[in-house]
């Protein structure tokens, strides 16, 4: 499988990543070759296979009750925010 | 002091030989002159450590305390410190100081330990030789042009300098098992849902589970012990009791079934490290264990199977990184999609773009029967293999990695080289099984690992199969040339 650098451009952009000029012929080759490489599960025959859902056998995900348990921390929590505003996080205006 | 192991070292502070402020500044010291070789650390926590050894010299003093008291320890830094930066080797956590601690740091906090520091790992654990940090590569304590493996290549190069007694690290696809052998220590990657991941930075949820990095199989029995255990803060936490992992260490192996792993023993194993591995079988079957070969035949497709299961929950679990809540913010962003992709495209390093990118396309439109299901059909079929051989064997034992430690650059070209790096290592991880990997000789010069995997929930006895060899053998005691 070879990828083409539109192809590249585009899941890049699925996944909100800026690449520069020199970073796409890289990831073109390598991602290709990752795609080969995992295409070898194709020949696994897995019919009548349920996929894994859980790492245990058995086991599914637990749910918690549906309550509140956090108290307020947003001012512990904006500490580490890029840019707060009056306890708001600031980001590039969005609607004109 | 720091030749012995952490038992040895626990038991010294209980009869007073010396206290906590002394050990822990004797292995600050050795830190802050291993560092500039080793870059095994991303921040070194001085003041705290002094702190929390005083703290716990009061505590010893009073007669008060548990096996743990004053024992200083490392923290990978993929596991959230309140108050302490926590940057899992990444540009886009650089500036994170994480507000609360992951209950296994307040567990091991709780049990008296003293963290002296955060270690270097690759960049969101996602490697196999710890060249992908922002912090720059950790060097290998045997051979310093060497890797020393990953992703926990901090955490086990630190133990392996004799720089702290023990490393807490994470292991998705071998990043506890990996560095350990590499390096020649003891590492435990304990069953999916044992310990606790609130608070550790996720890379693949399905895969991810957090060990320890000691000198010894007794050191990782007391260290587990103190870490595992039901947590209704993670989903995924077992509510299943701890076992007293040393209470069972001398248990005899007469009679034990190894069941010996014919894919393990394949062409690409190093002849030198499988005769290693022959040698430590040999001493298994002189204490009374019996060999019996078995075969997985699913398992050669285990790295496919993870190349497609890990990116996918990776570009899940990282797009949480947006620049606006918390970590790393691109320079004058035009608009909203500007801020989230330079933040993204500057805040992630190359390796982990790719996996972004990876599990984005195997879980797009069109795409994810075709991966993402596939995939997680041959994980039921590896896992349903190991089941079969467990109902024929206790452990499976081979090697841990193909060869011992590799030069830095050597593989950083080519990611599907440096990814068989993890092929013993990955099947543990899709079948959520705990394992261990513990020095069994030397080839070249250099560490080899021996890799023990039990049933679900079988630490005990992984820990009881390696303690007895490290009974019988010392090879989990040599120290790497100049660090002794």
């Amino acid at each position: 499988m070879s990828l083409t650098r539109e192809q590249i451009e585009s899941i890049a952009h699925l996944a909100r990543l800026e690449l520069n000029v020199t970073e796409i012929p890289v990831y073109q080759e390598s991602l290709s070759r990752i795609l080969d490489f995992v295409g070898e599960l194709e020949r696994a025959d897995t019919s009548g296979i349920e996929p894994m859902s859980h790492p245990l056998p058995g086991l599914s995900q637990r749910l918690r009750p549906d309550v509140v348990t956090e108290e307020d921390r947003r001012e512990l929590y904006q500490a580490n925010a890029p840019r707060v505003e009056a306890g708001l996080y600031i980001v590039p205006k969005v609607i004109e | 002091m720091h030749r012995r192991t952490l038992a040895e070292l626990a038991a010294g502070l209980r009869k007073k030989e010396f206290s906590s402020v002394e050990l822990t500044r004797h292995y600050l010291e050795r830190i802050e002159r291993g560092q500039p070789a080793l870059n095994a650390f991303v921040t070194i926590t001085r003041e705290q450590a002094l702190a929390a050894a005083e703290a716990a010299d009061r505590e010893l003093a009073a007669g008060r305390g548990g096996p743990l008291t004053g024992v200083p320890i490392v923290h990978k830094d993929i596991f959230c410190t309140q108050g302490v930066l926590t940057t899992c080797a990444s540009r886009m956590l650089s500036n994170f100081v994480s507000p609360y601690d992951a209950t296994i740091v307040a567990k091991l906090k709780a049990a008296g330990t003293v963290m002296l520091g955060k270690a270097n790992m690759d960049e969101f654990a996602m490697g196999s030789s710890n060249e992908t940090s922002w912090y720059g590569p950790v060097r290998n304590p045997w051979n310093p042009e060497l890797v020393p493996g990953g992703s926990s290549g901090g955490s086990a190069a630190a133990v392996a300098a004799r720089l702290a007694p023990a490393a807490t690290a994470t292991d998705t696809g071998g990043s506890i098992r990996q560095p350990a052998a590499l390096c020649g220590v003891t590492g435990i990657k304990p069953t999916y849902g044992r310990v606790s991941r609130y608070g550790m930075i996720a890379f693949a949820s399905s895969l991810d589970q957090g060990g320890v990095i000691t000198v010894s199989a007794e050191d990782a029995a007391l260290v587990l012990g103190a870490m595992a255990g039901f947590d209704p803060q993670d989903s995924t936490s077992v509510d299943t009791p701890v076992p007293d992992y040393t209470a069972t260490l001398n248990d005899s192996v007469e009679g034990l079934k190894i069941g010996l792993l014919k894919e393990f023993f394949d062409k690409g194993l190093d002849p030198e490290n499988e005769q290693r591995v022959r040698e430590a079988l040999a001493v298994y079957e002189r204490l009374g264990a019996r060999l019996q070969e078995v075969s997985l035949p699913n398992l050669p497709l285990s790295v496919p199977t993870y190349y497609v299961v890990a990116p996918a929950e990776c570009s899940s679990n990282l797009a949480r990184y947006d620049g606006v809540r918390f970590g790393y913010r691109c320079e004058n962003p035009r608009d909203l999609m500007d801020l989230y992709k330079r933040t993204r495209g500057e805040g992630f390093g190359a390796e982990v773009k790719r996996r972004i990118m990876t599990g984005t396309y195997v879980l797009s439109a069109g795409y994810y029967d075709a991966y993402y299901l596939k995939a997680q059909k041959v994980r039921q079929l590896i896992a349903r293999d190991f089941e079969r051989a467990f109902q024929e064997v206790d452990v499976l034992i081979g090697p841990t990695t193909p060869t011992p430690a590799f030069a830095l650059g050597a593989k950083t070209s080519d990611p599907i080289t440096m990814y068989l790096n993890d092929i013993y290592t990955i099947g543990a991880n899709l079948a959520g099984l705990p394992a261990i990997s513990i020095p069994c000789g030397f080839v070249r010069g250099l560490p080899v690992g021996l890799q023990i995997v039990g049933r679900h929930f079988a630490e005990a006895k992984i820990l009881n199969v390696a303690h007895v060899y490290q009974r019988e053998t010392d090879w989990h005691l040599r120290v790497p040339p100049g660090w002794a």
